[in-house]
This record gives C-alpha cells, sequence and structure tokens, in this order.
C-alpha cells in the first residue's frame, strides 16, 4: 500500500525532526514525518533543554551560535509552555587553573562577538549565592537560554502541520531510504528526500553510520523559587563530554521557570538500559552538592534517563549519506540537538534546494566518516 | 545525614497495616529475624489508624506484634539499590535494608474523580478526613457530607457521626440494585445496608442516596457546599466538610520497581502469596481491594510461608477463598458508573500538583503525552492521584516507575557515602 | 489527660494537643496548607502522605507533609507558597 509521494519524508518526530519539518514545509515541500511513538519523545523528552554556544571547536561554535540567534529570533512566536529563559549560562571555575579556562573562553567568544562577562569570586557568590564558597570565579554567557523540549518539538510539528506537512504517529519504521520509508504493519511512504532524524536510533535505519548511545540522568527537584538563576556548568563538563571510553559525571543545573530545579549530568557509553543506574546517579548528585550543598536538602521529584546520539567526532550528521541519493542525515547530536535543532534544519534544507548554507557545511558532512574509511 | 547502621532481615515486611502485621507476626513467631518499615508514626496502616484506639482486634494484632519480636523502623522505601537491598528514607537518614525474604504489604490509597469545586480546602478523600479526625481535627457538629463509593463511605460516615460530625447524607454512585446484591438483602433499604454491615446503630437515621455522585462543590475559600445529582435531579447541600471518594486503588508502585507481574492493576501471586520475582512476597490490598480479613489472612499466609510453614499456610487456603469472593463482589458492586467521566468541566483541575485542567488534558494521546506536554502527574504525587483519574476518564495507562517511588532529600539519592557498613543492629528486645 | 502543644502558625500562637498533626494543627488555625502554583488554596485530601496538598513550611523547611508529621513544642508553621 503506498501513499501519495512527498518532498520529504523525516523518520523521527524529536526536536530535529520537528525542526526539519517546519523548515521543509516553510520553503514549499510537501513534507511527511514518521515517528514510532509521539512528536518529542526520546531524547527531546529526557534532556536539559539547555541553547548555548560552545567553543569546543570552530564547526561546533559555528553551528551553535548560528542555532542560538536563531532561536532569539524565534522566541517572540513561542507559546508560553515552551519556557524560553534566556537566564544565560555561568560556566565555574573552580580553581585557578579553571580561571585561565574562563580567560580564554572569554578571549574566544569576544573575538567572535558572542558577549561574555568574566566573574570573580564575589561577583560569582552575588549572581549564585547558593554556589560553595572558595570558588574561584566563572564566566557568564548572558546570551545562552533554557527551554521545555517536548513543547517546542509540538510547536515546530504543529507549525510544520499548518504549513501542509503530514504526521505518522506510533508507527515503527523498518526501513528509510531508497527513496521510501517503510513502516512495520507494511505501510510505505514514497519521498524524493528520506531524512533521517531518529536520534539515538538512527543506525537502526542507516547500517553503518557511526553513532552509539550515550546514556544521561537527569533529576528535577520539588519547586525553590530563586534558588538557582542562570545555568550552571563546571568547566569538568567538557572533560567529561570529551571523554569516549569512561562512564563521567559533571556539575550541571538548570533553573525552570516553576523554581524547579534540574540536576545532571551524566554520560555512560556501553549502557543501552533505560533503568536509573543508582551508582552513576549517586555519584552525579554528590558531584552536584560538592558545588551546591544546598542541593542535598531539597526534595528530589522525579529521576529519568535518556540516550544522546553521539558520533566519534563530537560533530552531529548534516548532509547527504553517500550511496543512496534519496538518504539525507541530521542526528548525532549528541547533548546538543535542542540547541543545533534549528540550524540543522536550515543547513539541511539548503544543501537539498541547492541554496548556499550561512555557515560552512563539511564539518557536518555524512561522507567524512566514509572518506576516512576510504583513507583506512 | 545520619547514616543508620545496614539492618539484615530474614524476612523485611514493607507496610505495616493489618496485612503487614500478619505477615511479620507470623514469620516472627516461627523464629524468623524480622523488620516492618513503614511511614506512619504508629502500625497499623489506615484502617487501624490510631493503633490499638481502633479496636480490640486491632489491639490483639499490635499486642502478638509487639511480643514477636519483630522490629519496626520509620521509614519510606524508594529505591532498590541491588538484589535483596532496600533503601528507605527517614527523617533524619536512610535506612539501608538487606533480606532474604521481602513481603510486600504496601496496602492502598483512595481513588479520587475530579468535579468542579473538588480542589476547594475541606474536600477531601473519605479515609483522608476519617484519618484527619483520627489526628485531632475537630468536626464535633460539623456538617460533613460523604460521597463516592465503596463500603469505606458507610465505615467512615460511622465513625464521623460517632465523634459528633452531623452527615446530611451519604452518597453511593452504585445503583441500589448492585448494592442489594452486596448485602444479599432482597429490599434495598438504607437502614438494611447499614444492618448488613454492622453499622446500624451509629449510622441509624441517616439519608442515604444511591446512583447519586457530587457534580460541583462551591465555597470562597473553603467548601461551603456540594451539589449531587440524585436519580438525575441536582440538589444543593450546605456543609463543611465534604468526604469524597471513589473507592481504593493498589499501591503496586514498590512491586513495580521490582519488576512485579501485575495484572488489571493488582500483583500477581500464586497460593503462597509469592510474586513472579524471586524472594518477593505480596499480600493485602495490592493483589486485589479485598478489605480487612482477607488483608489479614493474606498476611499471615505470606509470614508462614517465608517461614517454611506450608502446611499451616495452607490450612488458610479455603478462609481466603471466602474473603476472595467477597472481595469480587465488592467490585462489581462498586464499579465506577460512565456517568462520573462527565464530570470534569473544561476548567476542572485534574493535575492538582500542576494544576493541569480538564481541558489541556482531553487533547492529549496517551498518559506520557500528557506528561511531556502538560506536565500532568510529574508533580510529588507522582501520578498517585491524577494518574487513576486519567485512567478512568481517558482510559490512559501508566507507564513504568523509576526511583525515588516517593519525593526523597537529594542527599537520600546521593548514595551511602563513605566506607559500606556492614554491621548489623539489634533493633528491639526481643523473645528469645 | 494530654499535654498541650503550643506553636505557630502563619505567625500566629496556637495551641493543640499533643498527637495532633501539623496538617490538623494548620486546619484549627484556619489557614491553608499551600498554595497551588495557579494560586488556589488547598488543604490535605489523602490524609496518608501521598497527595501533597498538605504540604506546609516547618521551621523554616518547604514541602514538608503535614498529615504525617506530629507537633512539637515551639514548631514554626507556615503556608507553603
Amino acid at each position: 500500500m503506498n501513499a501519495a509521494a512527498y518532498d520529504v519524508v523525516v523518520v523521527g518526530a524529536g526536536i530535529v525532526g520537528a525542526a526539519c519539518a517546519d523548515e521543509f514545509t516553510r520553503r514549499g515541500m510537501y513534507v511527511a514525518v514518521v515517528d514510532r511513538d509521539m512528536v518529542g519523545g526520546g531524547a527531546t523528552a529526557a534532556g536539559m533543554g539547555h541553547i548555548v554556544t560552545m567553543d569546543d571547536s570552530e564547526a561546533q561554535f559555528a553551528l551553535t551560535r548560528y542555532s542560538q540567534q536563531l532561536w532569539q529570533k524565534l522566541r517572540p512566536e513561542l507559546p508560553i509552555d515552551v519556557e524560553y529563559d534566556q537566564c544565560g549560562t555561568i560556566w565555574v571555575a573552580a580553581d585557578e587553573e579553571e580561571m585561565v579556562e574562563v580567560r580564554r573562553k572569554r578571549d574566544y567568544y569576544g573575538q567572535r562577538e558572542v558577549p561574555t562577562e568574566i566573574l570573580n569570586a564575589q561577583t560569582l557568590a552575588r549572581l549564585e549565592p547558593n554556589l560553595r564558597p572558595g570558588l574561584a570565579g566563572g564566566l557568564l554567557v548572558m546570551d545562552d537560554a533554557v527551554l521545555y523540549p517536548p513543547c517546542a518539538a509540538r510547536f515546530l510539528m504543529e507549525r510544520a502541520q499548518k504549513q501542509g506537512a503530514k504526521l505518522h504517529l506510533g508507527r515503527s519504521v523498518t526501513q528509510a531510504g531508497r527513496g521510501r520509508v517503510t513502516m512495520a504493519d507494511g505501510f510505505e511512504i514514497s519521498a524524493r528526500v528520506v531524512v533521517n532524524a531518529a536520534g539515538a536510533c538512527a543506525a537502526n535505519f542507516t547500517p553503518g553510520v557511526e553513532i552509539k548511545k550515550r546514556k544521561g540522568h537527569l533529576v528535577i527537584t520539588d519547586r525553590y523559587a530563586g534558588f538557582l538563576r542562570h545555568q550552571l556548568v563546571e568547566l569538568g563538563y567538557l572533560k567529561s563530554a570529551h571523554s569516549i571510553s569512561n562512564d563521567s559525571v559533571a556539575f550541571n543545573v538548570q533553573p525552570r521557570r516553576t523554581g524547579q530545579i534540574l540536576i545532571g549530568s551524566s554520560r555512560q557509553y556501553s549502557a543501552d538500559q533505560t533503568e536509573v543506574d543508582s551508582g552513576i546517579l549517586a555519584r552525579m548528585l554528590q558531584r552536584a552538592r560538592e558545588y551546591m550543598p544546598g542541593l542535598a536538602q531539597m526534595s528530589a521529584v522525579r529521576t529519568w534517563t535518556g540516550f544522546r546520539a553521539a558520533t566519534p567526532d563530537k560533530l552531529p550528521l548534516i548532509g547527504p549519506w553517500p550511496g543512496d541519493s534519496s538518504l539525507f542525515l541530521a542526528t548525532g547530536h549528541e547533548g546538543l540537538g535542542i540547541t543545533t535543532s534549528l540550524a540543522t534544519a536550515r543547513i539541511l534544507v539548503d544543501q537539498i534546494t541547492g541554496a548556499k548554507p550561512e555557515i560552512p557545511i563539511q564539518p557536518y558532512l555524512p561522507s567524512r566518516t566514509a572518506m576516512e574509511h576510504v583513507h583506512a | 545525614m545520619s547514616r543508620h547502621p545496614r539492618q539484615q532481615f530474614d524476612v523485611l515486611v514493607v507496610g505495616g497495616g493489618p496485612a503487614g502485621m500478619a505477615a511479620a507476626v507470623r514469620a516472627a513467631e516461627s523464629g524468623r529475624r524480622v523488620g516492618i518499615i513503614d511511614d506512619n508514626p504508629a502500625v497499623g496502616g489506615q484502617i487501624w489508624r490510631g493503633g490499638s484506639e481502633a479496636g480490640s482486634e486491632a489491639s490483639k494484632w499490635i499486642e502478638r506484634l509487639q511480643s514477636s519480636g519483630a522490629g519496626v523502623l520509620r521509614g519510606r522505601v524508594f529505591q532498590q539499590p541491588g538484589l535483596r537491598i532496600l533503601l528507605a528514607e527517614s527523617d533524619d537518614g536512610i535506612w539501608e535494608l538487606a533480606f532474604e525474604k521481602l513481603i510486600l504489604a504496601t496496602g492502598a490509597r483512595e481513588r479520587f474523580l475530579p468535579f468542579p469545586g473538588w480542589t476547594l480546602p475541606n474536600v477531601m478523600g473519605v479515609g483522608g478526613l476519617q484519618a484527619m479526625a483520627k489526628s485531632g481535627l475537630p468536626i464535633r457538629g460539623e456538617r460533613i457530607v460523604v460521597a463516592g463509593t465503596g463500603p469505606l463511605l458507610l465505615a467512615a460516615a460511622a465513625y464521623l457521626r460517632q465523634h459528633g460530625a452531623t452527615i446530611p447524607i451519604i452518597c453511593e454512585q452504585a445503583s441500589w440494585g448492585n448494592l442489594a446484591r452486596f448485602s444479599t438483602v432482597l429490599l434495598a433499604q438504607p437502614d438494611k445496608i447499614f444492618q448488613g454491615l454492622g453499622l446500624k446503630g451509629q449510622l441509624a437515621g441517616t439519608r442515604f442516596s444511591a446512583s447519586s455522585w457530587p457534580i460541583a462543590a462551591d465555597g470562597r475559600t473553603a467548601v461551603e457546599s456540594v451539589t449531587i445529582s440524585r436519580r438525575g435531579k441536582p440538589e444543593t447541600i450546605p456543609c463543611d466538610y465534604l468526604a469524597c471518594g471513589f473507592h481504593l486503588v493498589p499501591n503496586i508502585e514498590l512491586p513495580l520497581l521490582l519488576g512485579c507481574q501485575i495484572q488489571n492493576g493488582c500483583v500477581r501471586v500464586d497460593d503462597f502469596q509469592k510474586a513472579s520475582v524471586a524472594e518477593v512476597f505480596c499480600a493485602g490490598e495490592p493483589t486485589g481491594i479485598g478489605g480487612l480479613e482477607l488483608s489479614l489472612v493474606e498476611g499471615e499466609i505470606a509470614g508462614l510461608a517465608t517461614a517454611g510453614r506450608i502446611a499451616e499456610a495452607s490450612k488458610l487456603f479455603s478462609k481466603r477463598e471466602k474473603l476472595r469472593r467477597f472481595a469480587r463482589s465488592l467490585d462489581r458492586t462498586f464499579r465506577l458508573r460512565s456517568e462520573l467521566r462527565s464530570l470534569p468541566q473544561p476548567e476542572t483541575i485534574v493535575c492538582r500538583c500542576e494544576d493541569v485542567r480538564y481541558s489541556r488534558l482531553r487533547e492529549q494521546t496517551g498518559w506520557r503525552a500528557a506528561k511531556l506536554q502538560t506536565r500532568c502527574g510529574m508533580g510529588p504525587c507522582q501520578g498517585r492521584i491524577c494518574g487513576p483519574a486519567t485512567e478512568f476518564l481517558f482510559d490512559w495507562k501508566p507507564d513504568s516507575v523509576r526511583p525515588p517511588i516517593f519525593p526523597v532529600r537529594v542527599e537520600s539519592l546521593s548514595g551511602l557515602t563513605g566506607d559500606s557498613d556492614l554491621e548489623l543492629c539489634e533493633i528491639t528486645g526481643g523473645r528469645s | 489527660m494530654r499535654s498541650q502543644i503550643t506553636m505557630t502558625v502563619n505567625g500566629a500562637p496556637i495551641v493543640v494537643p499533643s498527637g495532633t498533626t501539623v496538617a490538623v494543627a494548620m486546619a484549627i488555625a484556619g489557614q491553608t496548607s499551600r498554595t497551588s502554583i495557579s494560586g488556589e488554596p488547598r488543604g490535605p485530601v489523602c490524609g496518608m502522605g501521598i497527595c501533597f496538598e498538605c504540604r506546609v513550611v516547618i521551621d523554616g523547611k518547604p514541602h514538608r507533609p503535614g498529615c504525617q508529621i506530629l507537633c512539637e513544642q515551639g514548631m514554626d508553621v507556615n503556608t507553603d507558597e
């Protein structure tokens, strides 16, 4: 049984799939989106919902900065349940060594016109009085924001639907490529372009794509208005994200509009069970308490896990998949899916329509991994 | 946070209500090292709240428990960090509870259904108001409308009346026909119902209306009146309190966390109250709402089974079967009627923790989507109140549980810091 | 005869018999336990520590379930906002 042919069919209705559907329909394409569950599930439902400009690499900076600016432009249209809050990020330095990193980051961002402010110990304590005394300072990145991802994904998808997109939920995909997407019940959708935006499950549909699941844990507290004003991240976060083999935790907390505190973060490679791991949860909370002792007495209401889609070089895969002229990838965003979803959609649709992308796209092309295999 | 030393038991009983007490007594009297963990100031659960003041049967079991040598710890189980260990939080720290066998006697809670005004102060559950009264709430001279469904309505109304409250009316949503069958009385009359349940003295003359349910509670800062539907006609009754609850739902969060098989919202057990997970037993309301006597006998069977006293446990099977027939008739009699699905208005709050209204939930596709999009069920009650309501209203099935199964302090989830203390601890001086 | 406990509820002193729970003390004082996120006054519902509508601030600590906590001499209880 076939459906009418589409211009694009997107596999995955998370934040990236929803952003793609929105962008493609805005450019006048006829789009279908398929997901085995709901809009805004998967890592979108599990993650911290931050919008951050990162300086890990030029390519990561370019994508996150471009996308953050897109979010800022979109902000006035976001409904209230998306809870967009430009609270800013403070990268917290525990000692002088980390202050060196603070100054490096300030210079890096400053050269690229991202406004930041160096905080000494006193200013840090004034801005965030619940951080433990004795920290060295930090870097405030005031353009960074947080939002509530499931509602953001829903907003983008609803806009896409108003622009003509067709949504097929509750459908498990068994095959995606060669101009069609096949569902478990035999239903097929044909399209000129197939987009794999399936996040941590991307490898199910595109064998050979190098995406590994990177498990994370989160805890949310009851409401404690005023306890936390900014997103806080320890500078060791980068060390954690860099590690590819060890389980790691890092201090990362985020205020929600409700006054609840979201506590993260953890990364595990060889863990594909969804169950909460008491051990790593404990380590994560111990780390958080080292920075904010006041968390200890707070009521923890829920814990949960999620799987980030991680690539070997920590950059997403956005572009054509070699060997299948209909297949494009929009996946592998690790912990930056929310941030980079809007830019991902833009540069992907630019590649499909032949328009000139706003930023160089070579670092994100899936063919880069294929090239490595050729050279090996 | 203080570190309680790790506790080691042959049999750990979670829940100190009738089922838990009976199980602990039987296991401890058989020579096993037994502990009960419960989150209330005293044993007795809900139905025997107040301990020995709850009546002679309660006192007998409490005395027997005290003589048995079983220990009682106060805390709330929230996590299973490893095989045969549970963590429980107390006011001043956490208990690490190691065991060979586990008996889950976590009881039941009331089912609440939303209707306009149900969030007003002094609108409480039926058991809820009774619990408050037992904890000191002054009710003498107060007008209390009792509504909802289930035998709890009459038991609670009797208690409240006995302590000086005025009961303008008891509204039961079940029909006369159902009630008559339940009390095995041909003529469906209030006094016969009261008599059938042994409550005639306490409730003589109280207005009782079947096929009736609340359609709105009204008041400014607290409830001042309730409008009920009686045989299709609305009637407004002034009151100081509205006690409203729609029967009971089993507390199966801990069994779910441990991976026990669930059927129709109840824990599946074999003849010896053994659940589907090794060394885990379950007794009382979580295996099926069945009332006090059934909880006691299931507890006894579980306790005897964990002590290896199979023959004695088997002797209780026929008593249990009789009581289970009663339990099944409870189910049929107090089944919720479909009219109750129409009670909430668009503006009626369904999730009380997050103030999510009926109109927003109606458009969701399922429990998980509703949680993520509206935050229904994401509050401290973890869906215990809105879960049964949305299951009835929308036929949504709840999803899996994760630790902590109750909100706990962040420090309690932060693990057992420092060295693992394997010291055993004598909890009570007990029997030889 | 039970002993009496003196405590403060939303700044005002009250006296209750020992064995009274904090939720009941709030009710006796005519105070609501908490204010919901949309501003509604709320009081205890389930009476067994499950609904969390009876949450109050006890001696500065927020979100304490009043129906499961016994009043103590000198306790300071406030509505959980």
